[in-house]
Parts: C-alpha cells; sequence; structure tokens
C-alpha cells in the first residue's frame, strides 16, 4: 500500500482546504462553526461540502466559539464524532468550554490556525492562542507543514477516541504561513481515511437509552480530584497512543511522523528548539551551518500535550548549548512556555546544555535564515565562552 | 543555499495577484515541481498593496519565510511603484514585468534600475483583459508574459493547467477570456 501512496500524483493545497478536505474523508456527524481568520476557509470549504451532499455532517452555524464548543460538547456527550476549526480569538472565547470538554473525556477534535491575541488586534500567526490552552487538558500537535496538518488531523480522530485516551485533541498549524500557502501535499483516499479512523463507537453516550449515564455532573471534595487524576493519567497514556497511531499511520500510508523530529541532533553541539513552519527554514540554515562544519541541528516538537519530556531530553543531551525559540511570550520575565518546559525536561540529565529562551515571530513577524543564523552564532559564542549573553530576548526585533 | 526559483508578485488587493501566484504554483507542480504560493496580505480592503510569492524547486521547499530577493518581480499596478520598494531585494540579474502601456525603457528610469544585468518588460495587460476578459483583470495577461520572458513555465502547459482547474468554477466564457489573455500576454510583452 506504502508503494502505492507514493506513486500517487501530488496536489497544490492551501493549509485550510487540506484540512477542509480531510473533514470531508473523516465525515463527522456534527460540526458546530463560528469561522474566523486565518482559518475561515476550512469551514467555507466544509460548508459546501456540507451543501453538496459530500459529507453527511450536520453543520451547525452558531452565534460565537464559546456556542461552538459547547454544541461540540453537547454533540459529542450524545455519542457523535464531532469536529470545528477556529484561531485566536476564537480559541479564548472557547477557554471555559475547553476544559469542560476534557473534563468530560470527549474526544472533540479541532484545529487551531495559529494566530496572535488581541491587543493590538492582529491577524497573523503567532502561538499565544494554542498556548493560553496548554493546561486546558487537550492533546495537542504541531505541525510544520501543510501535508503534516492534513496527516495530524487525521491521526487525531483515532487518538482522541482511543479508550485509553478520550480527550479532546487540537492540531496546531501557522496562520497564513500555512493556512494560506500553497505546498505540494500527497491526498489519501476517502476509503483510506474511513478504514484507518474507523466507527465511532463511545463505550457511553447520552443517546445510548438502554445503558443511561450521567455526563458532568457535581462533584464535591469525595469526587473532583479523582476525576482529575484519571484525567492526568489519561494524558500520559496518550504519549503512547501517538506513537503507535503515528506508526500505524507510517506502515499505511508510508508517511512517518514521531513525537518530536530530530534533525541532524546525533552529534549536535548547537540546536534550536521550534514549532510548526519555522523548522523548515531552521532545517535549511542547520544544513548550511553543517557545510560549514559546524555541529548544528534542530528540534521540533509535534507533540506538545502531552509533552514528551524523556524523548526531548534523550534528544538534546548531548548539546552544550541550546536555544528554544517561542511564538508566543509567558510575560514572566523568565521566557516563553516552550522554553520552560524543554528546560526543565533538561534538569535531570547528567551533562546539561546552556539553555536560553529567545521570543520572535509575534503577529506574524517573518523568521528569515538570518534570524536563525544569528542565533545558531549566539549559541556557538556560548560553547566557546561557556557563558550566554542574556537568558532571555526578543529576536526578529 | 537551497536551489530555488522565487518570484514576487505586487498589486493591489482585487486585482488577482493571489490567484495568479496559485495558478504559477500549481502549474510548475503539475510539471512535476515542488512549489510554494503564498499571500501576504496587509490591511484586508480593496485596493490595499498585496503581495504574493512563489517558490519552485526540483527538492521539497523547506523556507517558510517570506520571498527576500525574488529573481522574478511582477507589478500589476505601476502606481505601487512609488508607494512599495519593488525593487527591494532583487539581484543583479532581477527580471521586472510590468503592467503599463509604456516603454520597457520609460519603466526601467521609474524602477530606478542602473545595472545593466537587471532585465524590464512591459505589457499591457490592462488593456488586453479588458478586450479578452471584460474587466480588468492583469494577472492572466501577466502570467502570459513569464511564460515568455522566464523559463519557469510555459505557455502550453500554463494554460493547461488553467483549464483542467478552473473549468468548474469559471463559465466556459471566462476560461476563454482568460486563455486569450494569456496567450497575448505571451505574444505582446515587449523587452527593451
Amino acid at each position: 500500500m506504502a508503494t502505492n501512496t507514493a506513486m500517487k500524483k501530488q496536489t497544490g493545497l492551501t493549509g485550510n482546504s487540506a484540512i477542509a478536505i480531510a473533514m470531508k474523508q473523516i465525515n463527522p456527524d456534527v460540526c458546530p462553526a463560528y469561522p474566523i481568520t486565518p482559518s475561515t476557509a476550512i469551514i467555507e470549504d466544509f460548508s459546501s461540502y456540507v451543501a453538496d451532499g459530500d459529507v453527511d455532517t450536520e453543520l451547525i452555524t452558531v452565534e460565537s466559539e464559546h456556542s461552538a464548543m459547547s454544541a461540540c460538547i453537547g454533540a459529542a456527550a450524545a455519542g457523535a464524532r464531532v469536529m470545528t476549526a477556529t484561531s485566536s480569538q476564537g480559541l479564548a472565547l472557547m477557554w471555559e468550554m475547553l476544559y469542560i470538554a476534557s473534563g468530560m473525556r470527549l474526544p472533540i477534535v479541532i484545529t487551531n490556525v495559529n494566530r496572535a491575541l488581541s491587543a493590538p488586534i492582529n491577524i497573523h500567526c503567532d502561538h499565544s492562542d494554542s498556548m493560553g490552552a496548554r493546561d486546558a487538558g487537550w492533546v495537542q500537535l504541531y505541525s510544520e507543514t501543510v501535508q503534516e496538518a492534513y496527516d495530524n488531523l487525521i491521526m487525531a480522530v483515532r487518538i482522541a477516541e482511543n479508550e485509553k485516551v478520550l480527550l479532546p485533541v487540537m492540531v496546531c498549524l501557522d496562520g497564513f504561513i500555512t493556512s494560506h500557502a500553497i505546498e505540494n501535499i500527497t491526498l489519501l483516499d476517502k476509503a483510506e481515511v474511513q478504514s484507518f479512523i474507523g466507527e465511532y463507537k463511545p463505550e457511553r453516550s447520552l443517546l445510548d437509552i438502554d445503558h443511561p449515564s450521567t455526563f458532568g455532573a457535581m462533584t464535591l471534595q469525595d469526587a473532583y480530584m479523582t476525576f482529575k487524576h484519571q484525567q492526568s493519567e489519561a494524558m500520559t497514556r496518550a504519549k503512547d497512543v501517538v506513537s503507535s497511531v503515528s506508526a500505524e499511520f507510517a506502515k499505511k500510508f508510508g508517511r512517518n511522523y514521531g513525537l518530536i523530529d530530530a534533525y541532524r541532533l546525533e552529534d549536535a553541539e548547537i540546536a534550536i528548539v521550534i514549532l510548526n513552519s519555522a523548522a523548515g527554514t531552521t532545517k535549511v540554515v542547520v544544513d548550511e551551518l553543517r557545510k560549514q562544519g559546524k555541529k548544528a541541528g534542530m528540534l521540533r516538537l509535534r507533540l506538545f500535550r502531552p509533552l514528551p519530556h524523556k524523548e526531548i531530553a534523550d534528544a538534546l543531551k548531548n548539546c552544550k548549548a541550546v536555544a528554544v525559540l517561542d511564538r508566543a511570550d509567558s510575560m514572566n520575565d523568565f521566557g516563553g512556555p516552550l522554553f520552560n518546559e524543554v528546560r526543565s525536561a533538561l534538569y535531570d540529565g547528567e551533562t546539561r546544555p546552556k539553555v536560553i529562551s529567545r521570543i520572535y515571530g509575534l503577529g506574524g513577524r517573518d523568521y528569515k535564515i538570518k534570524d536563525a543564523t544569528d542565533v545558531f552564532d549566539e549559541l556557538s559564542a556560548a560553547v566557546k565562552t561557556g557563558k550566554t549573553d542574556t537568558l532571555t530576548k526578543y529576536i526578529t526585533l | 543555499m537551497e536551489n530555488y526559483l522565487e518570484v514576487r508578485w505586487h498589486g493591489r488587493a482585487q486585482q488577482g495577484i493571489v490567484t495568479a501566484a496559485k495558478m504559477l504554483g500549481e502549474a510548475c507542480l503539475m510539471a512535476g515541481k515542488f512549489v510554494q504560493a503564498f499571500p501576504e496580505f496587509g490591511p484586508e480592503r480593496m485596493g490595499a498593496p498585496v503581495r504574493a510569492y512563489n517558490r519552485v524547486s526540483d527538492e521539497p521547499v523547506r523556507l517558510h519565510s517570506q520571498v527576500q530577493n525574488p529573481r522574478y518581480v511582477l507589478i500589476a499596478d505601476p502606481t505601487l511603484i512609488s508607494v512599495v520598494p519593488v525593487t527591494e531585494g532583487t539581484p543583479d540579474n532581477a527580471v521586472f514585468i510590468v503592467n503599463t502601456a509604456k516603454t520597457p525603457a520609460e519603466m526601467r528610469t521609474e524602477l530606478g534600475i542602473k545595472g545593466g544585468g537587471a532585465k524590464v518588460y512591459t505589457i499591457d495587460a490592462s488593456k488586453i483583459s479588458l478586450e479578452t476578459i471584460g474587466r480588468a483583470m492583469p494577472n492572466t495577461p501577466l502570467l502570459g508574459a513569464l511564460t515568455k520572458v522566464t523559463g519557469i513555465i510555459g505557455l502550453t502547459a500554463l494554460i493547461e493547467n488553467f483549464k483542467e482547474n478552473y473549468a468548474k468554477k469559471f463559465a466556459q466564457k471566462v476560461i476563454e477570456g482568460n486563455v486569450a489573455a494569456m496567450n497575448r500576454g505571451a505574444s505582446e510583452v515587449k523587452g527593451e
């Protein structure tokens, strides 16, 4: 089957179109939607599929993202396979409902096209939106390319619905940079997608009247913490499920994704850790530096929730200096969210690299070859002197 | 560094340059290339300056920054020249294709291009589109001109891909008008 897929003709699609096609092939039962830039085209395309009868989905046009997530929760509790898409303020408005979706263990899948949060108002890419939801109990997958965003969404269904997980999953891709860029992509057939995701049969649902069950009940001091403990353990188990679903996807379709993407790190002394599309630009720079004999590497996290902390520590253990680049600021005087978690993951290692935080690309500010090169230069200097300039700093200013 | 052909399109919103970049990308992809085609939106309103970019390569395109040093620059609206830095970052052997009734020599002066390595071409794309499509939509004549003066993609491949991809979207009359616009763009583009 892998050979067959590799021989398939490629097509050119934007990230948004590819996500909409994945949703068409998944054919969810319910899609509550309130479109927002830059994810608008996902719902625009998908609503055409609904209107044309290409899917059986009930599209619910709601009056806000808070209502969109509320409708997702209701439909998922009723036993439906549920998907939607949003960005930025839309995800922010879903905030309280995000916790209810995960706490009720509902395997909702959403695409978040990453966009900056107001104020000042801005429609372009950064990761403030999904980073703001990082403790909401959702599995988070990040995507470097259009192809990966499409593949991640298909895998997300399996991850969310796995009986060991039963958690909502958020697939993230960069606003405009990926959502609006046409790139080469190989699509699967609808039948391949359907056979991969299988039929969704929830063990319990509100509409299963032969087995009545309660969802979202009040819990007090005697029970709330037990629920949270179970939720936490489900998140721990999600890591292995992401691995096994990705391995099965690779076996069936020939495209291989790990929890992390370790690029030329085996013997690297200096490395950049980064998410999403900027990883591609960083890889180009790594190759250039390698030609000059500099031992540079890159680590991209595909999975951020749960955090693959052991894999991160293992991938970076031989580095002497590492820069973690965040496209979001925690506004804490102590670096971005990715920085803090990666640095913490390295704490128990026998040898610890110097780790610095660099904030880049907020509100769509371009991250260029020169920006990555400058960071690597700074890391080389840190290796030489044993000292870092500043722990946290804004770049691409 | 990676071996890419890079293109930058300058236009105003509603002049179709995002679609032009898309059509160029799709045609190159059909010809077996790895491509990117992406817009750079500013304020989303009619008439606002917009840029779009292409990268075309024999290898997968990993770079996700904006195009900094495009060899090929297409300008759909010459009134942008005094407003937007259209020559910024271009190499000595850059190729400019401008939608204007003026001559390439006149445009060279307006663009302020000194070196002899850069080439300037002009095409009255607005006039062609009025006559073929019935409204000012300079994108397809510019694409036709691009096939003539660069080796990025051939005219036949461009037209075939356009017919295949857009047959469902547009009426037959619109398809024919745009094909005529591409053909005229290729035959009427003027060099120095």
